[in-house]
């Protein structure tokens, strides 16, 4: 692969491939109805009897 | 099943003999010998099990409660503190020999060359390498409340793992080496770590299968990424063909540019997941445990890890600017080490949010006092990294000591403090203390490292940047300003402050060794009998 193909591959797909990875993990991690589970998730070290 | 793995260390004993006695060369003549006695010592040690537990058979722990394996954290305990002494001796050892080179005594064995990467090696996986291992253990017991699974298999990895740093250490100062930073351990001995590791990832990963909570906490996220990239990392980067199978030497897989962007794709990851993502587990369960607070924001926690680990895998290149290495690729890795300011100070941010309401803490718990410090540190060097990833600044700060700098920033003040942070919160749980030794003395150490850090990080800025103004200077003419034994010279004074900041560091650390042993061994000291931090999770008797 030429550089001129490798940076257009870069600069198109490896852009939407990382964006779209970050926008699924924002999306997980913000969506309202995981709150409750995260609140408990954070709990989770205070739980030890 | 005990009988196989005794035949199997029987066998393995052979093998070190065998190697040993065909050995090419006199490294794997040692080496072949201490695998040997490695290999008897652990058969002894079966067999003598074997033997033990026939006569007196587990009684479990008496009902109630799960039997977590707490031994084998304290086995961890003792070997990073251990760990950790030797290998910032070593470094204060180098960093005296850089001012006084006399103190190579022209020996082959003790030269700076050799005793670099002996420095390198034992601090970060010696000592960092036994912090990780000792705390993921830990915290994934107690965040899945399930007992840490595997009999054998947790104390091979932890024997296996102190084999490998002895196998390392012994090799470099025989010059042993594949002269790979951060990567010298040659071919077998990688192969070892590889077995140990994979057992690792396996008794790790059966933990977390076993678990009692629905949802696996986030510390444990960042142990597992930690675990299989350095796998992978490791692998790839010491793919190598041995030039005979009873010699040391072996050729890399790789030549030219493509070895060293392996090399380096490696290298930067391993300060990445090693050195980052590892020890930011023990972030997420240490500071909200001590702090007695849950983390700041969970959700930022995910966005944390999921922007880390997706973006530091590309970061490498940025080792390599100005060099062969494509230029589009350097600016791909600096690209990516700009972006990782965000997950960074995401991460650091939700670390010191925990305190928010709590932080009367950082006046009254000189624990906490170390965790908030790392904190701050790892904030300071991973701004300070990417910094040094763009071109214009790197062609400044490139092979400057600058980078010594920054790397001890990161190392002493994030990676050590938040350890040292661990090893208090732990010594008074692991050994059922109602509370540390002394406070006082935590006290003493953590200003005594600071005001070491400092003087280390400030004398290597200075020093950096003169020796980078220095090599790039031109005269009227054109010609370079000063030959480079000039800049040597130039740096001597620095060389002088910056070993005295590691000396500090090691009293530090010795302090802290002593604060410890007296904890384990049940002792208060008596002036501070009614003022320590106590030991939320005391509930037995002193």
């Amino acid at each position: 692969m030429d550089y001129q193909s490798a940076s257009q591959f870069a600069q198109s797909y490896g852009l939407l491939y990382l964006f779209g990875l970050f926008i699924i993990v924002l999306a997980y991690a913000l969506w309202p109805r995981n709150k409750e589970k995260f609140d408990k998730a954070a709990q989770i070290p205070f739980e030890e009897e | 099943m005990n009988l196989f793995w005794i035949a199997l260390t029987i066998i393995a004993a052979l093998l070190g003999i065998l190697l040993s006695a065909r050995a090419a060369d006199p490294g794997m003549m040692i080496h072949g010998m201490l695998f040997s006695i490695a290999a008897v010592i652990s058969a002894f040690a079966l067999i003598s099990r074997h033997y033990r537990l026939a006569q007196a058979p587990s009684l479990g722990n008496g009902g109630g409660g799960i039997d977590y394996n707490i031994d084998i954290v304290k086995a961890g305990v003792i070997a990073s503190s251990f760990w950790g002494v030797v290998g910032f001796l070593v470094g204060l050892v180098i960093a005296l020999q850089l001012a006084f080179p006399v103190l190579n005594f022209d020996l082959p064995w003790t030269n700076f060359g050799r005793l670099r990467p002996l420095h390198t090696s034992a601090v970060i996986f010696a000592f960092g390498g036994n912090i990780l291992i000792m705390t993921s253990f830990h915290v994934v017991q107690r965040t899945c409340r399930a007992r840490l699974a595997g009999d054998l298999a947790p104390w091979f990895v932890f024997w296996g793992y102190q084999l490998f740093i002895v196998l390392a250490a012994t090799g470099y100062v025989l010059g042993i080496t594949q002269s790979k930073e951060y990567a010298e351990p040659e071919w077998y001995v990688d192969i070892w770590l590889t077995i140990v590791w994979v057992v690792y990832l396996l008794v790790f990963l059966a933990t977390l299968w076993k678990r009692q909570e629905k949802h696996i906490y986030v510390a444990n996220w960042f142990f597992l990424a930690f675990i299989v990239t350095v796998a992978m990392l490791h692998i790839v980067n010491n793919l190598s063909v041995p030039v005979s199978l009873t010699g040391v030497k072996s050729y890399s897989l790789f030549a030219g540019v493509q070895s060293a962007l392996t090399q380096w794709w490696y290298g930067h990851n391993a300060v990445g997941f090693f050195l980052t993502a590892g020890f930011l587990g023990i972030m997420y369960y240490f500071i909200p445990k001590r702090v007695n607070r849950p983390v700041y924001s969970y959700r930022l926690s995910i966005i944390h890890f999921w922007s880390l680990i997706f973006l530091y895998i590309w970061a490498g290149p940025h080792h390599l600017h100005y060099t062969a290495l494509p230029d589009w690729a350097q600016t791909l890795g600096m690209t990516f080490s700009i972006m990782l300011w965000m997950p960074s100070w995401g991460g650091m941010i939700n670390g010191l949010m925990t305190l928010s309401g709590a932080w009367d803490k950082l006046r009254t718990d000189p624990v906490v006092r170390f965790l908030v410090a790392s904190v701050a540190f790892y904030g300071m060097s991973t701004f300070e990294g990417p910094l040094m990833s763009i071109k214009a600044v790197n062609a400044l700060s490139h092979y400057t000591d600058w980078t010594i700098g920054h790397v001890h920033s990161g190392a002493l003040g994030w990676v050590a403090y938040i350890s040292f942070g661990a090893l208090y919160f732990l010594v008074p749980v692991l050994w059922k203390r109602k509370s540390l030794y002394s406070d006082a003395l935590v006290n003493l150490h953590f200003w005594v490292s600071t005001v070491g850090i400092l003087l280390y990080i400030t004398a290597m800025w200075v020093s950096g940047i003169l020796q980078g103004l220095m090599w790039r200077a031109y005269d009227s003419f054109g010609f370079l300003e000063y030959s480079f034994s000039e800049t040597v010279e130039a740096m001597h004074p620095f060389y002088i402050i910056r070993a005295i900041g590691g000396l500090l560091f090691v009293l530090g650390s010795l302090i802290m060794v002593y604060n410890l042993w007296r904890t384990a061994r049940g002792d208060i000291r008596e002036k501070e009998a009614g003022s320590l931090v106590p030991n939320a999770e005391f509930a037995g008797a002193r």
